[in-house]
């Protein structure tokens, strides 16, 4: 079981090393440096050779790339090509806020996600499951980008009743995007809730077919002890996987919703630092994703093996 | 069963459901609308005019004109040509190449196998839109980049697909029995594995192809994909924004066409998982 776990924990910091070298790489081929940002129109000649050399750029990848490394373990991201701050603290507020938004929508989707699913699971083909299951393929497939304009649409031009844009700065307290957080966190909660749903509906479906939930049927089990005691917790295990997965979605999804709404973080950034090619910035970010990624996937795999006592053979060498 | 006959068969075991009909129709009429629209559109897709600004549905213009004067009707219809030539290019190409790397990673294993799918689950822990922007940024946008760049990545999820659905017959005895005739890998794949799963790829095809319509629209909304003035539904929508509040219908109709299209892909793509037996769910990540 140990042994188990530190396998996982070493396959997933493998990821990221392999993830930070790509990031590097690409970032390296990109035309232009953090000099030629810096200096824009004057770069070129002595002075680009100056500021390469006061940057260290001018040295071969390789050191760089270790120093970077070794600089991100420590929290040290680098400072930024557009305003020489240091990346940590303009990524901070950011991160701070893309977690705000996520964590609102997680905490209304979820919970949502599964109630649904289980109604929708327990209740096959009945008028709900259908509804609920056609609302479900439409909130899977639809682009973010045009159910958030629909919804602004409706709910801020038609009715009224939210801003359709955050206006709050970066570094504004959390209690400054409300009510502006509502409609990124609804079309947010709108996909997460789909793709849990739809997970959590089929397992509850597989396992009220299986033998031993016939078996307990047969027994005369009743029926509310029958759901809570029989078919939950084992229709439950799946959903932390795709829990963990939607997280992962949510990390790019994010990106699109937060620029339709102007709102303040990592994603709006990481486009904003793209087109002014604040190539450290681009680095940093891409970093902090897909940590966040593998994170979120190793926390899921070891919940599920703590939680799932097949899991703690069987899952050896699952993915 | 001959191809065509099998692939009859495949269509009509989609159109008996009725979700599956649905599907097929609207993904079969905006491929036709894709392809005849240039000689149908009632305008000229980029005649601008400074008489008819923001003007609302009348009888010249049944769905009204955009803020440069210009027919929603005739952007609309003609708004998924390049979204459907980008995708249906890079589709086919992300599917046969992660295809074959994946069949050949669960038929060899070992060593290369680890390395390949370490790489693999480096490249899908990036979320889609970061790897999109870094080589747009580095390759610049337009058809030329975009085509390869999503066959690539798009390619990468179907590895892990195909491997799996490797490793479900590539136990199986008449894998073996071809081994033990002496058979060598490439005939194996292609006569052996191939055939079995082909049906996965194709599903996992459908749904690529739906993805790849949503990272194409959503970059040209972010203003990263088609340049104007060329008519397409992601920079139709992100122009008509500003002029929500009073020009909804410049919106309402490129958002009416993407979405109709993707939804019809994803109730064929079920659809087709339905009738070839395949489990979507294995397809479902991106």
């Amino acid at each position: 079981m140990l042994r188990l776990i530190l396998r996982r924990l070493a396959l997933g910091l493998l990821t990221v090393a392999l993830v930070s070298a790509m990031i590097f790489a690409a970032v390296e081929a990109l035309p232009g440096d953090a000099c030629t940002a810096i200096l824009q129109r004057d770069a070129s000649g002595q002075r680009l050779d100056n500021c390469r050399r006061e940057l260290g750029i001018d040295r071969p990848a390789l050191p760089r790339y270790l120093e970077w490394a070794a600089g991100a373990v420590r929290g040290d991201l680098g400072v930024s090509a557009h305003n020489g701050k240091p990346i940590s603290t303009l990524v901070g507020d950011r991160l701070k806020n893309t977690l705000l938004l996520a964590a609102c929508s997680l905490a209304l989707g979820v919970p949502l996600a599964i109630g649904l699913g289980i109604l929708t699971g327990l209740r096959r083909d009945g008028a709900a499951d259908i509804a609920i299951s056609t609302a479900t393929i439409f909130a899977m497939t639809i682009p973010e980008f045009v159910s958030a304009t629909v919804l602004i649409f409706v709910f801020s031009i038609w009715l009224g009743w939210v801003p359709g844009i955050v206006t709050a700065s970066a570094s504004s307290p959390a209690s400054a995007f409300f009510p502006g957080i509502v409609l990124p966190m609804v079309v947010l909660t709108m996909v997460m809730t789909a793709h849990i749903l739809r997970t959590v509906r089929s397992s509850v479906i597989e396992v009220l077919a299986s033998d031993y939930v016939q078996m307990a049927i047969l027994k005369g089990v009743p029926y509310r002890r029958l759901v809570l005691r029989h078919v939950l917790p084992n229709a439950l295990l799946p959903a932390i996987n795709v829990i963990a997965l939607t997280i992962a979605w949510l990390l790019g999804g994010v990106v699109v919703v937060e620029k339709v709404f102007n709102y303040p973080g990592l994603g709006n950034y990481m486009i904003d630092s793209i087109s002014d090619r604040d190539l450290p910035v681009v680095q940093a970010i891409a970093l902090i994703l897909a940590a966040v990624y593998v994170g979120v996937n190793l926390a899921a795999d070891m919940l599920g093996m703590l939680l799932n006592p097949r899991f703690r053979t069987l899952r050896s060498r699952a993915r | 069963m001959s191809m065509t006959g099998r692939l009859g068969a495949t269509l009509r075991g989609m159109i008996a459901r009725p979700s599956g009909a649905i599907g097929v129709a609207l993904v079969a009429a905006h491929v036709v609308l894709a392809l005849v629209s240039p000689w149908i559109a009632p305008y000229d897709f980029k005649a601008v005019s400074a008489a008819m600004i923001l003007d609302p549905p009348n009888a010249a213009h049944w769905l009204g004109t955009d803020q440069l004067g210009r027919d929603v009707l005739t952007r609309t219809i003609m708004g998924g040509r390049q979204a459907m030539l980008v995708t249906l290019i890079a589709t086919p190409v992300a599917v046969a190449w992660g295809g074959m790397l994946g069949i050949h990673l669960g038929l060899v294993g070992g060593r290369l196998d680890d390395v390949v799918m370490r790489i693999v689950d480096a490249f899908l822990s990036l979320p889609w839109i970061l790897k999109m922007l870094l080589m747009i940024v580095t390759f610049g946008a337009g058809i030329g980049v975009l085509v390869p760049v999503l066959a690539f990545f798009y390619g990468i999820p179907v590895i892990r697909i195909a491997r799996a659905a490797t490793h479900g017959v590539v136990a199986r005895d008449f894998v073996l029995a071809a081994r033990a005739r002496g058979h060598g890998r490439f005939s194996i794949i292609r006569r052996e594995l191939l055939p079995n799963v082909l049906d996965a790829l194709l599903v996992e095809g459908a749904m690529r192809w739906s993805w790849m319509l949503l990272a194409f629209s959503s970059l040209s909304f972010l203003g990263f994909g088609v340049s104007p003035p060329t008519p397409d539904w992601g920079l139709m929508i992100a122009d008509a924004r500003s002029f929500m509040a009073i020009a909804p219908w410049a919106g309402f109709a490129p958002v009416l066409a993407l979405s109709s299209l993707i939804i019809g892909i994803n109730l064929a793509a079920d659809a087709l998982a339905k009738t070839l037996g395949v489990d979507r769910a294995a397809a479902s990540a991106h």
